[in-house]
């Protein structure tokens, strides 16, 4: 009886994401990285059609199907609760799929303990054993492997050179900073040589340029030792700036598998564009449609001319997603597709850009980013001007 | 000069400003102390006072130098090798003449009889029959009126109490006396139990530590996995033993352990038992109910550091490649030693206290050496010994503690 039920709850809601997944496969097939959940057979991490629940009622992990290639840097990012860390768990043999199967180098792990899987993992809170000193924790895994001590010392060595931490070896967890514990934890993780690596919002407890600088480093360290990583993340910053693909996450479904690049330029549904830096959103309706660009009519304010991402048909409501920096001040008549006139409201001076709140279109929380070059002087509250956009850069998409 | 004057202004600024500092740090430790104060005084009125006062019984008694003081002076240069002299004996008639009329002579035989068990009768009829007596030789008629007077032993007695502070209480507490010529000796057979009583002790102490440790860890693990819904209820059953008092569970014991009780009834009814087990009055029965009533003690600071260990210690062994019993074993339990340590202690310093359970539940030969200090103060009224034993066992206990601290470290300890 659950079992159906849920098997009918998870028809109804695999269809936007299964749809988005197909299209994104079209949309990239000449990029080099492998653009959704077909890297072939050789895909080192599969999840093929994973489920999960924990109450037997609500699905934490709604149908999902991913691949990641060997060596690959791969990113689940997504707000709290989406099940990134209930994805990982099931990969690292936590918890087992309600549903589905988990593929590791082409085996199925439906039915391997966690410390069979040779999988290494970074934990949130870092998890080193506060009974241990740095080396002791670094031998851990190297002892259960039975390694022979040279070898072990000489690998606990290399490790603790790779993240800096040499002179604190004989130190215990408590008497490090929290990026020294944090690369302990990274080093821990990797002295075994796993082929892969889970991180699970390693740097979360970081301040800013702390998780700036270990960013870098274990960018670094993955393109040094070539292992696969799957990082979890709800900071879209990290997340563009690390990976090689993302996969963004919405309450248990994944939104869309990009590259970095792509995910910012062209989200495929107003989840992902929200999610995804700062964008203006204008809701409309289709009234021509002629790919790949269609004709919006925004009630009482007018037509714009966007590129149909993922829309209906004519007639069918749609959202345009807008990026705040691609809005041109002033342009020349004709010279864009779509030009309006515009009062500013507001003006936030930031340094190197600054962002002005503006009234177009009917609606007045409308933002521009400027850069802090020539020519904004003039945009102060009050002034009335033209704001202009190309078509590619407005995105039609389906309303959520 | 502009240098001079900054330098100046400078020390003129820096004195006042260690002295506002300083009246700040006075006032905020007047405020300290003043908090802590009653119960300084409480603590200091009801408990290291009385409690210096019964240490110093242990060591001091001037019953013989107050109410014998002709005897014990004339005693002073005696060399216990014969009988004392005739002015010896004269002194003693006098003391006991007085004692007789002042009516303290029960106090004198009391005394004496402590270390000369039976000798009170003897001292006192020698009193009453004195005062019958008008003048002396005394040596020949006392002799005469009780052979005790006619041994040396008493008169080592006598002459050791010339001394108002005495360590016949703890000799006694470690099976030891003094011979007549007051050479320090074992107690003969019959009269040395207390070393016994004290290993007793620590062996009953030690077994219920193992067995609460034994059943109350898996519990506290469970305690600390289960979700609260769940943990909640065994939690409460758990505390049980804590709402309820020592001695309504013991006489719970009571009923459950005798010969007619439930256990034996149960046992005799499934045909297990074809006679009662002797399980009241047992050792059996005392570690029983003394494990029932400790568990608390040594689970909940187990549990609370249980608590406090992140599940993702055991997550990261087992990604590192530890199988289940591995990481719990090296990673898990050591983390739980300090609540280990902590929950053992408190059990077992409780336990070398213990006085109603073996009382109640257990026989002649489970008795604790609270049970001694309790019978010396009610029914023997020799506060001398039970200080002595008390005291004996204070040190013991803060020996062992101190031990304890060497070898696992105050700092790993962890109530809660
Ligand atoms: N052990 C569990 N039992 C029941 N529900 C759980 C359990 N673990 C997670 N959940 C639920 O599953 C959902 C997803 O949790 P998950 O930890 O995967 O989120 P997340 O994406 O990692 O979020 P965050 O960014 O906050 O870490 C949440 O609603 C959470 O309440
Ligand atoms: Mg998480």
């Amino acid at each position: 009886m659950l079992q159906l039920n849920r098997k009918q709850a998870y028809k109804g809601l695999q269809h936007p994401g299964g749809e988005l997944v197909l299209r994104q496969s079209a949309a990239t097939k000449s990029s080099l990285m492998p653009p959704n959940g077909h890297v072939g057979d050789d895909a080192f991490v599969r999840f093929a059609g994973i489920q999960k629940t924990y109450d037997g009622e609500a699905l934490i992990v709604k149908d999902l199907n991913l691949d990641i290639a060997r060596g690959e840097f791969f990113t689940m990012l997504g707000p709290s609760g989406s099940g990134k860390t209930t994805t990982l768990m099931m990969l690292a043999g936590f918890e087992v799929p309600t549903e589905g199967s988990i593929f590791l180098a082409g085996r199925s792990i439906g039915t391997m303990p966690p410390h069979k899987r040779d999988i290494g993992m970074v934990f949130q809170n870092y998890a080193l054993f506060p009974h241990m000193t740095v080396e002791e924790n670094l031998a851990f895994p190297l002892k259960v492997r039975k390694l022979p001590k040279p070898e072990m010392e000489a690998r606990i060595k290399r490790a603790l050179e790779m993240v800096r931490l040499s002179a604190q070896g004989k130190r215990r967890p408590a008497q490090l900073s929290g990026g020294q514990q944090q690369r302990v934890a990274l080093a821990r993780a990797l002295v075994f040589e796993p082929k892969l690596v889970l991180m699970d919002e390693p740097l979360g407890a970081l301040d800013k340029q702390l998780r700036e600088e270990m960013q870098f480093e274990i960018k670094h360290i993955h393109e040094n030792l070539g292992v696969t990583v799957v990082y979890v993340t709800h900071d879209q910053g990290e997340a563009l700036t690390m990976s090689d693909r993302i996969a963004v996450f919405n309450d248990g479904v994944i939104q869309q598998i990009a590259k970095p690049a792509e995910l910012y330029e062209r989200p495929e549904n107003v989840f992902v564009a929200k999610f995804i830096g700062e964008n203006n959103q204008l809701s409309g309706k289709i009234i021509a449609l002629n790919e790949p660009a269609c004709t919006v009519e925004m009630p009482g304010a007018g037509i714009i001319q966007a590129l149909a991402v993922n829309v209906g048909m004519v007639e069918q409501p749609t959202v345009l997603s807008l990026r705040p920096e691609r809005v041109k001040l002033n342009p020349l008549p004709g010279s864009l597709p779509n030009i309006f006139s515009a009062k500013v409201m507001e003006v936030i001076y930031l340094g190197d850009h600054i962002r002005a709140r503006m009234s177009v279109c009917g609606r007045d929380d409308f933002v521009v980013k400027l850069s802090n070059s020539e020519g904004i002087a003039h945009v102060e509250p009050g002034v009335e001007m033209t704001l202009g956009w190309k078509m590619e850069d407005c995105r039609a998409l389906r309303p959520s | 000069m502009a240098l001079t004057m900054g330098s100046m202004s400078g020390s003129t600024v820096q004195l006042p400003l260690r002295t506002k500092l300083q009246r700040v740090e006075r006032r905020r430790k007047l405020r300290a102390f003043a908090l802590v104060l009653p119960l300084l005084l409480f603590i200091l009125i009801t408990f290291v006072l009385p409690l210096s006062r019964m240490m110093r019984s242990a060591i001091h008694d001037d019953t013989l130098s107050l109410l014998m003081p002709r005897t014990t002076a004339a005693l002073r240069d005696w060399d216990g090798k014969e009988l004392p002299e005739e002015r010896v004996y004269d002194a003693l008639a006098k003391d006991l003449k007085r004692a007789w009329m002042e009516k303290t002579v029960g106090k004198v035989s009391l005394r004496v009889n402590y270390e000369l068990p039976g000798a009170a009768s003897q001292v006192k009829s020698s009193a009453r029959k004195l005062s019958g007596l008008s003048g002396g030789p005394y040596k020949a008629a006392l002799i005469g009126i009780s052979p005790l007077w006619g041994e040396r032993d008493v008169w080592g007695v006598l002459k050791r109490g010339g001394s108002s502070y005495t360590g016949f209480y703890l000799l006694r507490s470690i099976d030891f006396e003094y011979n007549a010529n007051s050479r320090i000796v074992a107690s003969p057979g019959e009269k040395a139990i207390f070393r016994d009583v004290f290993l007793r002790t620590l062996m009953i102490s030690i077994t219920v530590t193992a067995a609460t440790l034994l059943l109350g860890f898996p519990v506290a693990y469970l305690l600390a996995k289960l979700p609260p819904s769940t943990s909640n209820l065994l939690m409460i059953v758990v505390l049980l033993p804590f709402w309820v008092s020592v001695l309504l569970l013991t006489t719970a014991w009571v009923v459950l352990l005798q010969d007619n009780g439930v256990i034996n009834g149960i046992l005799m009814s499934l045909h297990i038992l074809s006679e009662p087990a002797k399980l009241l009055y047992s050792r059996f029965g005392t570690v029983l109910a003394m494990t029932h009533i400790q568990l608390p003690f040594t689970l909940l600071p187990i549990y609370s550091v249980m608590k406090s260990i992140s599940p993702s210690h055991v997550r990261a062994a087992r990604s590192l490649g530890a199988g289940p019993f591995y990481a719990f074993w090296k990673v898990y339990f050591p983390q739980t030693l300090p609540g280990i340590a902590a929950g053992c202690l408190l059990t077992f310093i409780l336990c070398l206290g213990y006085y109603i359970t073996p009382a109640l539940v257990g026989g002649p030969g489970d008795q604790m050496i609270s049970n001694f200090v309790a019978a010396y103060t009610n029914q023997q009224l020799n506060w001398g010994m039970a200080s002595a034993l008390g005291a004996i066992l204070l040190t013991a206990t803060l020996l062992l503690y101190i031990v304890f601290n060497k070898l696992v470290g105050a700092d790993r300890i962890k109530i809660g």
